[in-house]
């Protein structure tokens, strides 16, 4: 998952001052970190955010008006388990990963 | 224009900014890291038309690896203990170019981040200077999360009293953390700017309010924001938010705003929840005997007394 | 101001070229004997003459801090200090080359406590010389003048970027009155152009500067840095070049006076160069082959110039302003020694340790310097803390 990390880079091929592009730890994958993710119950789910509100990571994605709910991006969901914990309809659940 | 008069756009549940996060997601934040989230919140809030200069510290550290960085606007990071200083070369030179016509021509806020340790230890120095020079577009945050975690969770001067750390350990001789937080809020208000409040992620709304409004006032303004660290407080990583929202109605962590001087009470916790509500999620606290929690209790209590008087003395 | 010398105090017109400069930022906090210096700019910014934001930081550290901020922004930024305010600056100092902000600092030489003393020598800019900026030295006070406006340029030459310090001697350069030519504002703006940051932090194009390097990095990231240094001597050399085209007045990296039929050579940096030119003169008068290698450039350190400079004598006195402790020779010298130790005859290298802490440099020292190296026996030791009391 995370196999662009820490590239070795040359010297002739420093960037100037040695700076990263915005955001770039997108290819940065923390999914792998995880050993529970969130299931999502969308009967209860009444679409009040808190999910993506409250996650360190930032792995909820809006699925907008029509599919009323949010969807977690496990390529970095790191399975902290706030989403769950603060859902205020208890509709998500922690799921142990298989090994 | 009083500080409390300046108009800024609020954050409702209605008007939250739904765009992509100003903190990308792949940083290595710990598992239910209270302070990433409080960071992401804060930065989301103000989006990306601004620069931030961060301290070094955990934040720091998990958002930068070269050659990735989670930051979408222009990011700087020099040292651990001077991010008020860079942040003030920032700010200084931002203004100077846009008066020579070298620059945008608008404000561009320019917020700097560092821990407590950052703070109100080693960079406590450098805060004084930026915040009695009054720079006009500076924003200064501390993500407290009461000690250096990044280190390996050594005591600082916020670190709460009775605190088991790795530099204030329980041993028969000691309780912990023998000393009572410093209280920075305070320590920032001193220095007479226009602008300092308190911020918890729980209470996210408020919490981004409170830097849009710190970027609309004009001068230097400190926000001191709790921020939990479920690895350095022995702490279940699910509750970083629960714990934040304990903090507020126990008491331990008043949200409030001081403007020009005037205090407002974000939050009356006419009904408070017991310390120990608070205390016992925390292996940090697990050692302490009733009569160090009680003792905790009555200074939680006085310390809130203290504030609602300031607040009624000097209100907005 | 008229196409002729004024009588001016060195500090003065410094801060007078800063000006010409266009400085965008000087972020400084008060230190003997650098003071005048920022007196003066902030005079100049508070009756508007130099257009300029003025950071009265609460120390040296903070002072570079700013100035990296400053910098890293894209502004022309300068800040001067001396002794125990660069040491104070030191982690800063560091950091600064790495992130290619090209401040231009200059550091009015004094010695590093204890004991505590304002006079000059040169123990404060030795302590950052691995740091990774380029030093310059200046002898006098119109070369203190236009070695501030050159530096501006070579520091932000788009294939350079990186800090410049100046270093002109606490006191016995910095407040003595001299009479210097100070250019038009035209010519300095024909000569310098703007600075054109391309890296730096603008909201129109986002970017991370000053992250994390991991072992997996690090060294590749600091070799780079260390190769912009080296590379930034042919840049040097042709912002001179530059400068004498414009301007009329010749620089080297390393110069030379009376040095080429000279079998004794004494090597110096800083304003005692002048004194020893005298010495030399009056050393030739009686006779003796004796010349004079001063070195203007310290970081990037120029070898091959200097190697060729002391090619044909037969032994170097290398005058050194710093003790380094528990080192066999001082800083000049250790690098002497050691880029000589390769050539085929290498000259007899011997030290001088002279004017630590503000102890007077005669002309007498230098006549001291080469009567030791001509008297000198073989097992006498190469090394030498002048007039030190035992």
């Amino acid at each position: 998952m995370s196999d662009k990390v820490e590239a070795q880079l040359r010297v002739k091929d420093m960037p100037f001052g040695f700076h990263a592009k915005p955001g770039s730890t997108m290819d940065f994958k923390t999914g792998d970190w995880r050993s529970a993710r969130p299931i999502l119950d969308r009967e209860k789910c009444v679409y009040c955010g808190f999910c993506y509100i409250y996650c360190p990571d930032g792995v909820y994605q809006d699925q907008g008006p029509e599919e009323k709910y949010y969807k977690a991006d496990l390529d970095y969901c790191k399975g902290c388990g706030v989403c769950a914990n603060e859902c205020p309809k208890k509709c998500i659940k922690m799921e142990l990963e298989e090994v | 224009m009083r500080a409390a008069d300046v108009p800024y756009e609020k954050v409702t549940a209605k008007t939250f900014p739904k765009g992509p996060d100003s903190l990308a997601s792949g940083h290595r934040a710990c598992q239910g890291c209270g302070e990433v989230l409080a960071l992401r919140l804060l930065l989301k809030s103000l989006g990306t038309d601004f620069i931030a200069v961060s301290a070094t510290g955990c934040m720091e550290v998990c958002t930068s690896t070269f050659p990735q960085s989670s930051w979408r606007m222009p990011w700087l990071h020099v040292a651990f203990e001077n991010a008020a200083a860079v942040a003030s070369g920032v700010e200084s030179a931002v203004n100077i170019l846009r008066k020579k016509g070298k620059g945008p021509d608008k404000r561009i806020p320019v917020v700097a981040v560092a821990g407590d340790g950052g703070t109100a230890d080693i960079g406590l120095q450098a805060l004084s200077g930026a915040l009695e020079r009054h720079h006009r577009d500076f924003i200064y945050v501390c993500l407290d999360n009461e000690a250096y975690m990044n280190t390996g969770i050594q005591r600082s001067s916020a670190t709460p009293f009775g605190a088991n750390t790795t530099t204030s350990p329980v041993g028969s001789h000691s309780q912990g953390q023998n000393t009572w937080k410093k209280n920075m809020p305070a320590i920032a208000a001193a220095h007479g700017v226009p602008y300092v409040a308190t911020a918890s992620p729980a209470f996210h709304l408020d919490l981004m309010n409170k830097i849009r409004r710190a970027a609309a006032i004009e001068g230097p303004a400190y926000l001191h924001v709790y921020a939990p660290c479920p690895t350095g407080w022995r702490m279940k990583p699910e509750l970083a938010v629960e714990c934040s929202r304990l903090v507020v109605n126990s008491r331990i962590f008043p949200l409030y705003e001081v403007l020009d001087g005037h205090y407002v009470l974000n939050r009356k916790i006419d009904n408070p929840i017991p310390v120990t509500d608070y205390l016992k999620q925390q292996g940090r606290f697990r050692h302490l005997k009733p009569e160090d929690i009680e003792k905790i209790q009555a200074r939680v209590n006085q310390e809130y007394e203290n504030l609602v008087k300031l607040s009624e003395a000097f209100p907005v | 101001m008229a196409n002729k010398p004024i009588g001016i105090e060195v500090s003065l017109a410094v801060a007078e070229a800063v000006k010409l400069c266009d400085t965008d930022v000087v972020a400084a906090y008060p230190i003997t004997p650098q003071t005048h210096i920022v007196e003066h700019l902030s005079e100049l910014v508070a009756d508007g003459t130099l257009n300029a934001a003025y950071i009265p930081v609460e120390s040296e550290h903070s002072a570079m801090s700013a100035c990296i901020g400053s910098s890293a922004a894209g502004a022309r930024t300068f800040t001067a200090t001396s002794s125990q305010g660069l040491a104070l600056m030191n982690e800063m100092i560091y950091i600064a080359p790495t992130l290619r902000t090209p401040i231009v600092l200059l550091v009015a030489n004094r010695a590093l406590s204890a004991p505590i003393n304002i006079w000059n020598d040169h123990s404060d800019i030795m302590s950052v010389r691995d740091a990774g900026w380029i030093a310059l030295f200046a002898e006098n006070g119109q070369e203190a003048l236009d070695l501030t406006i050159m530096s501006f340029r070579i520091g932000e030459h788009p294939e350079v970027r990186l800090p410049v310090s100046l270093n002109i001697d606490g006191f016995t350069l910095s407040h003595f009155i001299e009479p210097i030519l100070i250019p038009e504002k035209a010519q300095v703006d024909a000569f310098l152009p703007p600075n054109q940051a391309e890296i730096k932090l603008d909201i129109s194009k986002p970017l991370s500067i000053g992250l994390l390097g991991t072992p997996e990095n690090f060294t590749e990231i600091k070799k780079a840095t260390d190769d912009l240094l080296v590379n930034s001597k042919k840049h040097i050399v042709s912002v001179f070049g530059e400068f004498e085209k414009s301007f009329g007045r010749k620089y080297n990296l390393v110069e030379t006076y009376r040095h080429e039929d000279a079998e004794i050579i004494i090597l110096t940096m800083g304003s005692i160069s002048e004194t020893a030119m005298t010495a030399v003169d009056e050393m030739r008068e009686a006779g003796q082959k004796v010349g004079l290698v001063r070195l203007r450039l310290w970081r990037p350190f120029p070898t091959e110039e200097l190697r060729a400079a002391l090619a044909k004598a037969k032994a170097v006195a290398v005058i050194d302003r710093h003790l380094v402790m528990g080192a066999p020779y001082g800083p000049v010298c250790l690098e002497i020694k050691s880029i000589l130790y390769d050539s085929p005859q290498p000259p007899k290298v011997f030290n001088f340790i002279l004017g630590l802490g503000g102890r007077d440099v005669r002309r007498a020292d230098f006549k001291t310097t080469v009567e030791r190296v001509k008297s000198a026996k073989d097992s006498q030791s190469s090394f030498e803390i002048l007039g030190v009391l035992e």
